[in-house]
């Protein structure tokens, strides 16, 4: 939850110590704060919010879907020819995602292309995730592959196949932030203690224009 | 530039732009024409081929790539025994209608069943769901795969 903020004109000014206790005091007897979990709260609010619009733009879920089929395109529609996961999140015998995906963008054929082109794990799966439930997901590792807060951060500064999201060739929206400010955003909240934001809030790229 | 690789079985060299499409590498400099032309953007599957063992879509496929790998088409398709038996069970159900895909359905079909000996019907449609047939020869792909599979485990008298 997000703790009362009140900012009364009289705090400008001398005493502001002498208010701030005074202010403490009142909001006790009005509404006392309830305990806040270690993985809840408000100081990470802010950065989580500019990572979850990140992870939930399209470059990014749709290879992160929590079925067993990617989904294309800025309209985020099933993938033609019916692709499936398949055991290992690579695709199915003779439809492999190496079928047709390489390692870089074929712009000709508008093929998207990267290093190791697959569907991140079930257990990976954001679609349908409020922040709260992402930034749980992030942290969770027996969810995120066995991954450190550090290993995650890694992976979102150093993965081809996420840096792709802001190269992902012709016809396709490049993630709308640039990287650095992405990570930047992501290390704060980790930094910051990587407090999950409370449950209710879907950060997007929409909601934020 | 000079790319190597083995084409059913055998070692070639093509002196290509790299970026030239596979497809167009086999049909034009190779003069191996068994392979299709369909969208020319990995959606159809006409254009199957192997590379390493794995069914890649040729028309989408930058040449470079294959250097010092293992390509195979449907040229070279019977030189093994899941290869002769989808091209025996593709005569024997008399597949084929007009048959600009089927060189494609052909080398999804081994790729398949070199992964899975025994495929079940959601098994096959999910491999071939990436090689369209416009005659809708479906039933009958799905069939010979089964026949194919039947032969490999030696069990239609073969």
């Amino acid at each position: 939850m997000k703790f009362p903020v009140r900012t009364p004109a009289a705090l400008v000014g001398t005493g502001v110590l002498a208010l701030l206790a005074g202010l403490a005091a009142c909001a006790s007897d009005a509404e006392a704060p309830r305990p806040v979990a270690a993985t809840e709260g408000a100081p990470s609010d802010a950065p989580f919010a500019a990572v979850a619009r990140v992870l939930r733009h399209p470059r990014c879920l749709n290879c992160h879907p929590s079925g067993d089929a990617p989904r294309v395109g800025d309209d985020r529609r099933p993938h033609e020819m019916n692709v499936a996961r398949g055991p290992d999140g690579h695709g199915v015998p003779a439809m492999r995602c190496a079928s047709c995906h390489l390692p870089e963008n074929q712009d000709l054929a508008r093929v998207p292309g990267a290093p190791n082109w697959h569907l991140a794990p079930r257990s990976m799966g954001w679609e349908g995730l409020d922040d709260h439930g992402l930034a749980e997901a992030l942290k969770d590792e027996a969810r995120n592959g066995g991954r450190t807060m550090a290993e995650v951060l890694h992976h979102m500064e150093q993965d081809p196949l996420v840096l792709w999201g802001w190269d992902p060739g012709a016809g396709r929206e490049a993630i709308p932030v640039p990287h650095a400010e992405f990570v930047a955003a992501l290390r704060t909240w980790i930094d910051g203690g990587a407090v999950s934001p409370p449950p209710g809030t879907t950060s997007t790229f929409e909601e934020a224009r | 530039m000079r790319i190597e690789f083995t084409l059913n079985g055998e070692a070639r060299a093509v002196e290509v732009a790299g970026t030239t499409p596979l497809l167009w590498v086999l049909r034009e400099s190779l003069e191996l024409s068994g392979t299709k032309f369909g969208c020319g953007r990995a959606l159809c599957g006409a254009c199957t081929v192997h590379v390493d063992g794995t069914a890649v879509r040729a028309c989408s496929y930058p040449v470079r790539y294959v250097a010092g790998k293992q390509v195979r088409t449907i040229e070279g398709l019977e030189r093994d025994a899941v290869g002769r038996a989808v091209v025996g069970a593709w005569i024997d159900l008399d597949v084929v209608q007009c048959g600009w895909c089927q060189p494609g359905q052909c080398m999804a079909a081994a790729a398949l069943l070199s992964a899975d000996a025994s495929p079940d019907d959601a098994t096959i449609d999910g491999a071939m769901s990436g090689n369209l047939c416009r005659c809708g020869t479906y039933p009958r792909i799905r069939a010979a795969i089964h026949r194919a599979a039947a032969t490999l485990r030696g069990e239609d008298g073969r």
